[in-house]
């Protein structure tokens, strides 16, 4: 008992970590889907972009993924709102943005996600940092650092969204505008405006969860694909738009996941997100911690 | 009486498409052609949720595979079972998965069900991938016959005039549809779901006849799919390229009308087989995402929406 005890106190631990992650590529999407409504399916794949950016930072100039990725956000950024400009002329203004806003980002997933098997392939490609090998040992549980340093990133990420979000006027204007556009547009301020530069801060989000992901699992074009159920997960059962509610959700999406993989075995685990988000919208839609 | 018009007119198509894919007699031609029929038949089902009703399906490839793999279970279970049997079977197990799917995500917004399709494509990949009466993840193998079983010629023949007969059938359902209490009511949901329930549209019994019909379709689709390839893994049965080409299909031909997908498959489905061939996969499979960008963004109503002003 002794010996499963101890692991499942390290499936909580990692778990927890894990949710931590979770919790940065998630955050991209609780603010465009969340809080601005565009169903952004094509984030996973900007994350994966992130990762490669983080990859070639790294191994051709020998950087800190995370330092480049931060170096890296103004790009995203502009990124971002080049596309929600495209989003924003060619669908919401036609009040089209259901169907055609869909194909349109299911377009981008699939075509960063060719270009980038075209440019790298399909090898598996890792990061070096002094923190990728490393653990702490705290008893019996075990903190790797790979897993530690991109939890704290994570969370200090979320911390500085959520302090931008409540004490700026651009970050008020974006709450305003998850809230009602039409009163915003009453008050003499653009909501386009005010959705794009909150869709550039999701997608710069990206930079710094790609950096992350490389750090913790290696990385190649396809695995946005394994994200898009765990984030969409996530963000519904964090209710939509609460950043806090997303964290919440993202450490039990990771406690639930690290737990299948210790007792039944990883190939699994994709399953569980699925399964969570499938069972969320049947039982519960407005997430744990929405107002249905 | 214009629907049986419409479907002897479709069988004459068929049958010299079929006359004339023989008297080339190139192998080729059946295994290219087979893909692209398959194409007819998956964007059409598309076409009956998302194009009619508008809820935006991205679990194709789930439902193919769904098809796919009753055929391998009833192989190794029943081989003597004839394939039409066996699609009969894969389109009523992905029928009633596209019914149970709807059921529960259907009551909310149309967004819910497309990222819930998008799900349960990963949940059923990952049940195949730990089903290991089915290979798992290394793949059954297939052994497709020599020849084929109603008329001389190769199994690919046979495989090829069962592809093309089910792009005839989904094809004038989805044309008799159009025409139909059932397709005026999906058009009302499609234009604006809240009023069409107001004005007494049964929306959520609409919806569902749409899924599984939809479901059904592609499942029977996915089921010779063993034949052809005599290789399947989860991987290539559930690969994204089938939603993708699915959903672009439809909108690069038109979702309004059932013209619009068959123009859509028969377009990019050559133009990838050409372009497989002669340049790579991968690129051809960049060229069906530039192609549906570019159309959602510039030409909504896709090429049907060209001829009608």
């Amino acid at each position: 008992m002794d010996l499963s005890l101890d692991l499942l106190g390290n499936a909580l631990v990692s778990g927890v970590l894990l949710g931590g992650f979770y919790a940065a590529v998630t955050i991209g999407v609780s603010i465009s889907f969340g809080m601005l409504d565009i169903v952004n399916i094509a984030h996973p794949a900007f994350v994966i972009l992130g990762s490669y950016t983080a990859y070639i930072a790294n191994s051709a100039f020998g950087f800190d993924p995370i330092l480049s990725s931060i170096v890296l956000l103004p790009a995203f950024y502009l990124l971002g709102v080049a596309i929600y400009h495209v989003y924003d002329v060619s669908f919401e203004r036609r009040g089209d943005a259901s169907i055609r806003g869909l194909a349109f980002f299911f377009g981008i997933l699939f075509i960063t996600e060719v270009i980038l098997v075209l440019v790298f392939g399909v090898d598996y490609r890792l990061v070096d940092a002094p923190y990728v090998g490393p653990s702490l040992h705290i008893g019996v549980i075990d903190l790797p650092l790979r897993l530690l340093v991109p939890c704290l990133v994570s969370l200090t990420l979320i911390g500085v969204l959520q302090l931008y979000m409540s004490h700026t006027v651009i970050g008020r204007a974006v709450q305003a505008v998850a809230q009602d556009p039409m009163a915003l547009r009453l008050m003499a301020a653009d909501p386009s405006r005010i959705k794009r530069i909150a869709f550039g801060l999701s997608i710069a989000s990206a930079s710094i969860a790609g950096a992350i992901l490389i750090i913790i699992q290696p990385v190649e074009p396809s695995i946005a694909r394994d994200y898009i159920g765990r984030i969409f997960a996530i963000c519904v059962m964090g209710g939509l738009g609460s950043f806090g509610g997303t964290v919440v959700a993202a450490m039990i999406l990771g406690i639930m996941e690290s737990l299948t993989s210790t007792f039944y075995g990883p190939s699994w685990s994709p399953a569980v997100a699925f399964g969570f988000l499938l069972i969320t919208l049947a039982v519960r839609p407005a997430g744990l911690f929405g107002r249905s | 009486m214009r629907n049986v018009r419409f479907i002897l007119l479709a069988l004459a198509v068929a049958a010299v498409t079929l006359a004339v894919a023989r008297l080339i007699d190139n192998a080729y031609v059946f295994f290219a052609g087979y893909v692209v029929l398959q194409y007819i038949v998956l964007a059409t089902a598309w076409n009956i949720l998302g194009g009619y009703t508008g809820y935006v399906n991205f679990g194709t490839a789930a439902f193919f595979a769904v098809g796919a793999y009753t055929t391998v279970v009833l192989h190794k279970t029943v081989p003597l079972m004839p394939l039409p049997g066996m699609m009969l079977a894969g389109g009523v197990i992905s029928g009633v998965i596209g019914l149970g799917m709807g059921y529960l995500t259907l009551r909310l917004r149309g967004t819910f069900f497309s990222i819930a399709t998008l799900a349960m494509a990963v949940v059923a990949q990952t049940l195949i991938t730990n089903w290991y009466f089915v290979g798992g993840s290394r793949g059954a193998y297939i052994i497709r016959p020599s020849d084929s079983p109603i008329f001389s010629g190769d199994y690919i023949q046979y495989l090829f005039a069962i592809m093309l007969l089910l792009s005839v059938i989904s094809v004038s359902i989805a044309r008799a549809i159009q025409h139909s209490r059932l397709g005026y009511g999906f058009s009302a949901i499609r234009d604006d779901e809240l009023a069409a329930e107001a004005s007494g549209v049964p929306t959520l019994r609409l919806k569902l006849i749409a899924t599984a019909l939809s479901g059904g379709l592609m499942g029977m689709a996915g089921a010779p799919l063993p034949y052809y390839v005599t290789y399947l893994d989860p991987a290539s049965g559930f690969s994204l390229s089938y939603a993708v080409n699915t959903i672009a299909m439809p909108l690069i031909g038109g979702t309004a009308t059932w013209l619009g997908p068959v123009i859509g498959a028969v377009l990019l489905g050559t133009l990838q087989q050409v372009a497989t061939v002669t340049i790579s996969s991968a690129l051809s499979l960049l060229i069906v995402g530039l192609l549906l960008v570019s159309f959602v963004i510039a030409a909504p109503k896709g090429i049907v929406g060209w001829f009608k002003r």
